[in-house]
């Protein structure tokens, strides 16, 4: 496979992905003033210890589109046969820890036991912009297996050379190579032994077909599975540094708002605390946690906060607020024209509240300074990007930071910003200890960012044959992912209006597509019944994409379209494309006659998403992402005004338990002939649409805002 | 009320000076170093942090360590038999029932409490004992049929 089919898929930029911006402005004290105005010579020192790192294969910056060529930049083979990969991806539940080393030992012919990964620590592996856009799977699978392919051949090379033999007729199995005809053998420990692996890859890379596969496309169990079912594994918040002190930050009294004034005399006179001040940042240091939040308690500060918009003005401050110009969009034909020849029109708008990610481990950081030396253990899909805000937040060369990231809590999307490294490092230098940050509960739902709400206007028109002809489609806030329609349409005007959010808001699981597809799905059902098509058929009769199609019909015809139904039970579907997957989700939903009540049944997911590396953890990938949507579709929704979080705990934000799950299904699609891509996303686009409908089949209620339910109940 | 000087976990007595009020969450992570019982809401309501106080599930978040007393607190670190797995951990292993994991500590002590009080309950059972237990990746599925699996193994070795 050559360079140019490293595969570049279509996905839009996202303005969302990186949209929170910097927690912290530190004031620059007098030393830092010096480094500043010393710049000069720190870039020549930049200059140069760039150049050492790409000698030593560390940390460098590359995007996507150019990947250290080398094959030790990615893979180490030591002298004990241990092989080491290097990828800054990280590992938040995704598993792909796991499906990582499938790739690595599918081409370099060792067993997955023999391979450690080493994800997300700056100084040791090749600069990767984040973990998202499902992009682990398309793109770090692949470089992987490109990797191993490569040391393969090479390991192969070393060991014709030394035999004197045509390497053809050399095999590499199970970490040695070998020699079929003369019975000779070297391991790979033997062949690096003083020349480790410098080469460079090849320009072609004879990978094996997934056909072909004999680890890759297994259930391969989650490798390190064992040092988390004993509580062994140490996660961001379970690091511990000789010490160490905790930390604890006083936060503001609303977004938004600024510091008046602060009494910290009381704090200060708790042994032990150290109290740090510094432009709008209060914080505490102390020996144990508990002291920490006394102390921090203990602090009396005024904040100014502005009147803002609440949970309940948000859509028409939206509308209101939208820019003129839209992005992101599409335009085809004339829609106008189209719609006033349409035989059946129809103009609807659809809300979706903000939600939070929740990450059951909250944000956490170790921050240690050794001279102007900063290395931080923090839980974000950033590495790079939080070492950068380090660097801004204390006037630092990136250089000078190490992040290391150590398989988190999960993220979907929520951890991408490093508040939680930054405080921890402003109190360490402030202390001089390492400093332990962990943020409650009741933090992680108010100060880090949420899924942004979005308004939604569809007008659309249809043929008196079911076919449509005119599609406007307008999404305020929410952002532009999976705002294209796959149906074909010849009129279309599609458009994204950034607007101001009263809250901060960044990256989610799938991102907008959730609010897109939502929209889109539920609008297309309305309008299959307005065109007195069934639903499938009307969907089938408006989309070519063949993907698509075979995840529709897959999914239908598991779950029974088209049966007979139980009485107060409803059938709904939704589908779509996003992030190089295709989905279709099926729900049944059994409402109550008195109380309105719904409960989701059952549902089915058809999914594909091109050659599947790993059936199970795909399942549950696919099972998690359905799951997750079960509760943005149902219940989730953050309250706020005026810059307050109204339900920001467990106790007042409900998410999915054990009883709000219903049957789930799971079918996969394994198409070996095509790339394989991530799964993370995709599979949570269709079941807020397929619930939607559902609950409209029956009951005859159309709902359009998610949450669909708040209450459990139609009737609410 | 004076610190709390001794505590027995995990079928040990260890020595310590903590503050009555402090949490039995906080003690076992930043005394003893046990970080397997992990911090989610600090309410009782995630159930991350449960442990089994004499056997009995509790959460540790809102335990003061002065509470505890004699009582034996067993924690993630201390199910397995040495090298063997608890029949639950194997069945968490057995039925990839983790993503991140974050939830499994707390997941398997709660199981364990309810399979110590039922040998071998209903998927209702399950799902209502383990309600309080949060799993924000979503394997719940995976969860309940690994406790199955778990009541099986314990069953057929006469425990």
């Amino acid at each position: 496979m050559s360079d140019k089919l490293l595969p570049e898929p279509p996905i839009e930029p996202e303005r969302y992905e990186f949209a929170a911006g910097p927690a912290y402005h530190f004031e620059t004290d007098r030393r830092d003033f010096f480094k500043l105005i010393g710049s000069g010579l720190l870039v020549a020192c930049a200059w140069r210890e760039a150049g050492a790192q790409q000698e030593s294969g560390g940390g460098r910056r590359f995007g996507e589109g150019a990947l250290p060529k080398d094959i030790q930049s990615w893979l180490h083979v030591g002298e004990d046969g241990r092989v080491t990969a290097f990828t800054g991806k990280v590992e938040v539940g995704q598993n792909i820890r796991t499906s990582l080393t499938q790739a690595v030992a599918e081409e370099l012919c060792v067993a997955p036991s023999a391979i450690a990964i080493v994800m997300g620590d700056t100084q040791v592996v090749p600069f990767d912009m984040g973990t998202f856009g499902s992009r682990t799977t398309p793109v770090m699978n692949l470089q992987l297996r490109r990797v191993a392919a490569a040391a393969r051949d090479v390991l192969i090379d070393r060991a014709a050379a030394r035999w004197q033999v045509d390497r053809k007729r050399l095999v590499a199995v199970e970490g040695r190579v070998s020699d079929p005809e003369t019975r000779r053998s070297a391991t790979y420990a033997e062949l690096v032994k003083g020349q480790q692996l410098t080469e460079l890859l090849a320009a072609e890379d004879p990978l094996l077909p997934a056909s072909a596969w004999r680890v890759a496309g297994q259930s391969l169990p989650k490798v390190d599975g064992r040092n988390f079912v004993t509580g062994k594994h140490r996660y961001p918040s379970d690091e511990h540094l000789p010490g160490m002190l905790y930390g604890r930050v006083v936060r503001p009294s609303a977004f938004n708002a600024v510091l008046v004034s602060a009494d910290t005399s009381t704090a200060e006179k708790i042994p032990g605390v150290t109290v740090v001040r510094d432009a709008g940042f209060i914080g505490v240091a102390a020996p144990s946690s508990a002291l920490a939040t006394q102390a921090a308690a203990a602090i009396r500060a005024e904040w100014r906060a502005e009147p803002q918009p609440s949970d309940q003005e948000v859509f028409d401050y939206f509308k209101k607020n939208a820019s003129a110009n839209s992005e992101g969009g599409y335009q085809q034909g004339s829609v106008e024209t189209a719609l006033s020849s349409a035989d059946h029109r129809l103009q609807q708008t659809y809300r979706v509240a903000y939600i939070a990610h929740a990450p059951l481990e909250p944000r956490a950081a170790v921050a240690r300074w050794e001279d102007d030396r900063l290395t931080v253990w923090t839980g974000t899909q950033r590495p790079f990007g939080v070492r950068g805000e380090l660097a801004t937040a204390f006037h630092l060369r990136e250089e000078q930071v190490r992040v290391l990231m150590p398989d988190t809590g999960s993220g979907y999307g929520g951890k991408h910003t490093g508040e939680a490294a930054i405080e921890a490092a402003r109190l360490a230098r402030a202390t001089g200890h390492p400093v332990k940050v962990v943020w409650t509960r009741e933090e992680e739902f108010t100060w880090a960012y949420f899924r942004p709400a979005g308004l939604i206007e569809v007008h659309s028109g249809v043929s008196k044959e079911g076919k449509l002809i005119a599609w406007d489609f307008h999404n305020y806030n929410s952002g532009s992912a999976g705002i294209r329609t796959y149906y074909d349409v010849p009129h279309q005007r599609i458009g994204f209006h950034p607007t101001p959010s009263p809250l901060r808001q960044g990256s989610y699981r799938g991102l907008a597509a959730t609010a897109n597809h939502f929209a889109r799905e539920c609008h297309m059902d309305e309008l299959a019944h307005l065109a007195g098509k069934d639903p499938l058929e009307f969907r089938l009769r408006n989309l070519k994409d063949e993907r698509l199609r075979a995840v529709f019909e897959e999914g239908a015809k598991n779950f029974g379209w088209g049966r007979g139904k139980s009485p107060g039970h409803g059938f709904g579907m939704g589908g779509g494309f996003e992030k190089l997957g295709y989905v279709a989700t099926f729900a049944e939903v059994a409402v109550s006659a008195g109380s309105g009540e719904v409960k989701v049944v059952r549902v089915v997911t058809a999914f594909e998403c091109g050659a599947i590396v790993n059936p199970d953890q795909l399942r549950n990938q696919v099972e998690g992402a359905v799951v997750m949507g079960l509760g943005g579709a149902l219940f989730e929704a953050v309250g706020f005004a005026n810059g307050r979080i109204a339900n920001g705990r467990f106790a007042s934000y409900r998410v999915p338990r054990f009883s709000d799950v219903p049957r789930l299904e799971t079918v996969l699609v394994d198409r070996k002939d095509l790339p394989s891509a991530g799964a993370g996303e995709c599979p949570i686009v269709g079941i807020a649409p397929a619930i939607g409908n559902a609950i409209f089949d029956a009951t005859g209620v159309r709902l359009r805002s998610l949450p669909l339910i708040p209450n459990g109940s139609v009737k609410s | 009320m004076p610190n709390v000087t001794r505590l027995n976990v995990n079928g040990a007595v260890l020595s310590l000076d903590a503050d009555p009020q402090q949490t039995l969450l906080s003690v076992l992570r930043e005394v003893l170093d046990l970080t397997g019982t992990k911090y989610g809401c600090g309410e009782g309501v995630c159930g991350a942090c449960t442990v089994l106080i004499d056997g009995a599930p509790r959460r540790s978040c809102l335990t003061p360590v002065g509470a505890v007393g004699e009582k034996r607190v067993t924690t993630i670190e201390g199910l397995a038999s040495g090298e063997t797995l608890h029949p639950l951990q194997q069945a968490f292993l057995d039925e990839g029932a983790m993503q991140c994991a974050y939830c499994t500590s707390g997941m398997i002590m709660s199981a364990a409490a309810l399979l110590k009080a039922k040998a071998n309950p209903t998927e209702a059972e399950i799902v209502h004992h383990m309600e309080g237990n949060i799993c924000r990746c979503g394997t719940y599925p995976r969860i309940v049929a690994a406790v199955r699996r778990a009541a099986k193994t314990l069953q057929g070795a006469g425990r």
